[in-house]
């Protein structure tokens, strides 16, 4: 199943398992850095890895850090590979931005609208990619 | 998106390569949020000094290694650690010093190391109106809804880019359209919820937070004599559960005389909801899954940082009292509060109770607490909400008074 043309944030191509969230979650004080996997014990999804899956969830919530957590993530080869939301997030944002100013690592942020949410598959793969020219998002259920 | 000649002076290295790299990376972030303009800004709150890695040194390394310079005055949040007292850190020695130079990085930018949470109680208190970019998700609701400024939510690289830059793209809660409120909530009496004050400030934030996602809430039914640092502890709950950075509250908050202003005229459109005293009291038990008479090992308090008027109260509640010696009490603040409340008499309660003060940082990430084991209690919502995943504790909100009851005993106190 493809969907095309979601609104494109931030710039990359990634592929990977979904990690499709039931709730919003700040990367900061939800994100275990040293190995990826949510570490807020109020988080209903409470030690699921996110690192290299493709990361949706309808918004994120919480601290301005989540920029530097998903950059430092990036940096240990930790963070997610993309990131769907359906409500753009600017503290997400610069955080995709600054990990490929830095280090070259793109991590894609894209905005799905809220009625084709529920096309995103809960157990598959996605490939996203993000381009000024477009968007192009397949799934795949395993 | 249209540029000002002051932009495109900044893009071409007009004010030093340092500025021009931010603003190139500014313009790339107006892009994604289909910015029109830049607008200028009278102040910056850096959020971005907190370590979490070698990225956060890459990053500001780099305008440091350009020769940067911030163009407004620029203030510090905290820290990851107390660097002034080195002693009580109990997490690795090298945080210490890689902490001390990302401090020391931003202050050859510029930026005046305040190192808090809460610039707005004594350092740089923005008005009515005023642009601003701030970080931190406390400071941020605070400087928009009880201040009236106006901040979009900052991260972390931006607020370093805006004070590089003086500008920032006119987008979010900078536009006077976006600060409408477009969500009613009716709040319940505080009477009516059984919960004392300083937990219904906590747990109203918290709800708030979660149940008006997407929105600028106007609350109705607070009261009328809600003090700031209520508004304070309501805001920092709220950003923690949610992603809030502009409340209204009606008839106490600058932007909200009355229901009307806060929705520019269009209250008639706005959804309403009602919160009830039974969410508020679920928000509580959520946030509190200890056992009466379970032994805890820390009080924590300050968060976000402890204002004057807070020690003044805490100091009426803990005269003549004091903690056992087998509880930790720590009250977070900024040097300079701390510094008033070390050389006031009629605040010495809060030091014979037990209390250390840490400046620089805060509990709920510093690694302070010495005993690994017993629970850690608190009476800030945002404290109980961050603690367990960045400590891996068992944590509970309460009231001040049970917290300082706890502390005496060394036991939950019941409620």
């Amino acid at each position: 199943m493809t969907i095309a043309s979601p609104r494109v944030l931030t710039h990359g191509v990634a592929r990977g398992t979904i990690a499709l969230l039931l709730q919003p979650l700040s990367l900061w004080g939800g994100l275990h850095l040293d190995d990826g996997t949510i570490c807020d014990v109020n988080h209903p999804q409470h030690g699921l890895s996110l690192a290299g899956k493709v990361l949706a969830m309808r918004a994120a919530r919480g601290s301005s850090s989540s920029s530097s957590a998903l950059v430092e993530a990036a940096r240990r080869g930790v963070a997610p590979a993309a990131i769907i939301l359906a409500r753009p997030d600017p503290i997400l944002a610069i955080g995709s931005l600054v990990a490929a100013d830095l280090y070259g690592l793109q991590i894609p942020v894209i905005l799905f609208p809220e009625d084709a949410w529920h096309r995103i598959p809960a157990d598959g793969e996605a490939l996203v990619d993000a381009s000024a020219s477009g968007c192009r998002v397949d799934f795949a259920v395993l | 998106m249209q540029l000002e000649s002051i932009d495109q002076a900044l893009l071409d290295g007009a004010f030093g390569a340092a500025s021009a790299h931010a603003m190139r990376l500014l313009v790339r972030y107006g892009e994604v949020f289909e910015a029109d303009r830049f607008i200028s800004i009278e102040s910056a709150h850096i959020d971005g000094c907190l370590y979490h890695g070698p990225s956060s040194i890459n990053f500001v390394r780099r305008f440091v290694d350009l020769g940067g310079r911030v163009r407004v005055p620029t203030t510090l949040n905290v820290a990851a650690v107390d660097v002034v007292h080195p002693g009580w850190h109990q997490g690795p020695p090298d945080l210490l010093s890689e902490q001390a130079l990302l401090t020391a990085l931003h202050e050859e930018l510029g930026c005046v190391a305040t190192l808090t949470c809460a610039p707005y109680q004594r350092m740089l208190r923005p008005g009515l109106g005023d642009h601003i970019a701030w970080a931190e998700s406390n400071a941020i609701a605070f400087a928009n809804s009880v201040l009236g400024a106006r901040t979009d939510r900052y991260g972390d690289f931006t607020d370093l880019c805006a004070a590089l830059t003086g500008r920032v793209p006119y987008v979010g809660l900078h536009r006077p359209e976006n600060r409408r409120a477009t969500l009613v909530v009716q709040a319940p009496a505080i009477d009516a919820t059984g919960l004392a004050r300083d937990l219904y400030f906590a747990a109203m934030g918290y709800v708030l937070g979660a149940r008006s996602a997407g929105h600028v809430p106007a609350i109705v039914g607070l009261p009328p004599d809600a003090s700031e640092d209520e508004l304070k502890a309501l805001g920092a709950s709220a950003a923690s559960a949610g992603a809030i950075a502009l409340f209204h509250a009606v008839g106490i908050t600058p932007e909200a005389a009355t229901l009307s202003q806060a929705t520019g005229g269009a209250d008639a459109e706005a959804a309403t909801i009602a919160i009830s005293g039974e969410e508020l009291r679920a928000a509580v038990r959520s946030l509190c899954p200890l056992l009466a008479g379970e032994r805890i090992a820390a009080v924590c308090l300050g968060t976000p940082h402890f204002s004057i008027a807070e020690f003044e109260h805490l100091a009426r509640i803990v005269d003549g009292r004091r903690a056992s010696v087998d509880v930790e009490v720590y009250v977070s603040t900024s040097r300079e509060i701390a510094a008033h409340v070390e050389r006031t008499p009629e605040l010495g309660p809060v030091l014979s109770f037990g209390a250390k003060l840490v400046v620089d940082t805060c509990t709920y990430l510093a690694p302070v607490v010495r005993e690994t084991t017993g629970a850690i209690v608190t009476n800030s919502g945002k404290w109980a909400h961050y603690g367990p995943g960045n400590l891996g504790r068992r944590v509970g909100l309460m009231t001040l008074e049970q917290c300082v009851r706890s502390a005496e005993t060394g036991r939950v106190a019941a409620s």
